[in-house]
């Protein structure tokens, strides 16, 4: 097995498990983690697909590892809104779930707020 | 290389940029004049964009940085892109107007977050949708995407209660997946074909499973940003939790970012690619969409619900042009006279449902609540907000000469033409299903107060008038089928149309 296919099916992996992940679990700190995971394995199919489009003697294609670090800001920055968006969520209702029908008495203190 | 008018798409894009930063630098109520002053900048560029292609009849073209594609990336506009560039301009700038005795900083404080975070997020939507109208490579469109979501979801949650930050995270979680799952595509179509340049992908993409894939990860990420059935469920919430201007953008326009990146995927890069079944599928959830979304929408109890999930049957209107575009001699999507209506139902769907959602935002505002079965008398009080909601429900329903009339009519034209009747029927029932919920509403608005209707704070004038401006808007759009419609297929591959009718 060349390092392409390992690390292809690496990445096809970490996929599969973000997606598990995100559409599985009802938490949002988990879907957040998740997201992350799947974030991984595209950035990693990024990196597979730069390796095998490298013309001779070169170590990569710049184009696919370009798009791999905006990505990253890209993934980076929605991780830390998803975060505060959570946080604010928790210091307002004192519950971090996003079912509506959460236990009434736990939201009203943030309600009543405003 | 890049056409002698290339330069006014920089403009386009860096305009709300330069603005956003400069009221973000500035803070505090400069937030509010900044953002005032970029706004007509912005609608006169988009208006020359608009001119210019008219006159020059071929796409402006922008080659950044001198570096062609597949190295470099470039800025293109269409007939596509110009008309959606001044739809928004238009929406954006009402909705500035309208916003400006909600989102006021207090004269006590020299800064406050609700209105400080709006305006400066208004400037960042406006930026993003101009992005995602002129980006010509698919990654490029990804960018746009997200910048479009991180702008997008703060608007849900300004007034701070704990519901909108959990509706604002539900909207995050679905954005994130779907673009995931985008990006996803995108490292597909980048390994097999080696560049993202969307005409340079068009030429060289090919039915095969590699690109299936890909089309099937875009297709559905772009799905659950666009809250086509059955990935809607985050919407409602969103856009009924969020203050009036807010939901008017996030209803008119933000949605419909992600859906033009879908018809630029569909009928620009891959067009022979989803073949008839693929077509008839997206065609089949868009009349889900409106059966299952209409009948939801009767049933709600409060009325920015009501307007929010009317916005999900409309969606489903968006998608009926795909297997009416679809001709089966070629195999291919082709830009025709589906295209046109598809976009013509965006186009006034955005003028509508944004002066809808101000209507709301009013009614709101002087009754203390929007609960329907209570509205009775509300039309005696506010006669031009009511009268701006039913004339944003002529447009939806699809009454002539409503734009949303023309858009209609010409995916009817499509249907029967094409021979495909059951969409002839999805859109008839469709129109009768939505003026149910607008007459559910109208019905109880003119009708007599079941208690005596105290107005809690009064409504000035000029806000009802710019939602009345903007429903005028929607339904005067049916008169541009005697001429600027064909705006629509300028630099456009296929035929030229529509005058036939």
């Amino acid at each position: 097995m060349t390092s392409v296919t390992l690390f292809g099916l690496l990445g096809a992996l970490l996929v599969g498990l973000g997606l598990f992940g995100l559409l599985v679990h009802p938490h949002p700190l988990r879907k957040i983690l998740s997201f992350n995971l799947l974030g991984g394995g595209v950035f990693l199919l990024f990196g597979v697909v730069a390796r095998r489009g490298a013309g001779a003697g070169l170590g990569g294609d710049p184009v696919p590892q370009a798009l791999v670090i905006t990505g990253l800001v890209v993934a980076f920055a929605a991780t830390a809104l998803a975060v505060v968006l959570l946080l604010r969520l928790f210091q307002e209702s004192g519950s971090a779930t996003l079912r509506t029908d959460a236990p009434a008495g736990k939201d009203a203190g943030g309600a009543a707020d405003h | 290389m890049s056409t002698p008018d290339g330069f006014l798409l920089v403009l386009m894009l860096t305009a709300p940029v330069v603005g956003l930063l400069i009221a973000f630098v500035l803070g505090g109520r400069n937030a509010e004049r900044v953002a005032l002053l970029t706004m007509p900048v912005g609608l006169i560029i988009a208006v020359t964009i608009a001119v210019a292609l008219w006159r020059s009849d071929a796409a402006l073209v922008y080659v950044l940085g001198g570096w062609a594609p597949p190295l470099g990336i470039v800025l293109r506009a269409d007939g596509l892109s110009a008309a959606m560039l001044v739809t928004v301009a238009v929406v954006i700038c009402a909705t500035g107007l309208f916003a400006r005795a909600e989102f006021r900083t207090p004269e006590a404080v020299p800064e406050a977050r609700a209105p400080f975070s709006f305006w400066i997020l208004l400037l960042s939507v406006w930026a993003a949708m101009n992005m995602v109208f002129l980006g010509g490579d698919l990654f490029n469109l990804y960018v746009a995407l997200e910048l479009l979501t991180f702008a997008a979801v703060p608007l849900v949650c300004l007034d701070g209660r704990a519901e909108t930050f959990r509706a604002a995270l539900r909207y995050l979680v679905f954005a994130l997946f779907g673009s995931l799952l985008y990006l996803l595509g995108v490292a597909l179509l980048y390994g097999a074909y080696g560049t993202l340049d969307i005409a340079m992908l068009a030429a060289v993409v090919r039915p095969e499973p590699v690109t299936w894939v890909a089309g099937a990860l875009m297709t559905v990420g772009l799905l659950a940003k666009t809250a086509l059935f059955p990935l809607h469920l985050w919407l409602p919430p969103a856009h009924a939790g969020a203050p009036a201007p807010a939901s008017a953008v996030l209803s008119a326009l933000v949605v419909k970012g992600s859906f033009f990146i879908l018809v630029r995927l569909w009928f620009d890069v891959m067009p022979a690619v989803p073949g008839e079944a693929g077509a008839q599928l997206l065609g089949a959830l868009g009349a889900a969409a409106i059966l299952v979304s209409s009948v939801v929408a009767l049933r709600q109890a409060r009325l920015k619900l009501l307007i929010a999930y009317s916005t999900l049957a409309q969606i489903g209107y968006l998608f009926l042009m795909f297997p009416l575009a679809f001709d089966t001699g070629s195999g291919q999507l082709v830009s025709g006279v589906a295209l046109t209506g598809g976009m013509l139902q965006a186009i006034s769907h955005a003028t509508a449902k944004a002066a809808m959602f101000m209507t709301a935002g009013l009614m709101y505002q002087a009754l203390g609540h929007d609960r329907i079965a209570e509205l009775g008398g509300v039309a005696r009080a506010l006669p031009m907000t009511v009268f701006a909601f039913g004339l944003a429900g002529v447009s939806l329903i699809g009454l002539p000469p409503s734009g949303g009339f023309l858009a209609k009519w010409l995916l009817l034209t499509a249907a029967v033409g094409g021979g495909q009747w059951w969409w002839v029927a999805v859109i008839l029932i469709g129109g009768l299903l939505s003026a149910g919920y607008i007459f559910k509403v109208l019905a109880q608005a003119v009708g007599a107060p079941n208690v005596a209707l105290t107005l809690r704070a009064p409504v000035p004038r000029h806000r009802e008038a710019i939602a009345l401006v903007l429903a005028l808007l929607s339904v005067l759009l049916g008169l541009v089928a005697l001429g600027p419609i064909d705006l629509l297929q300028i630099a456009r591959p296929g035929l030229a149309l529509v005058h036939s009718q």
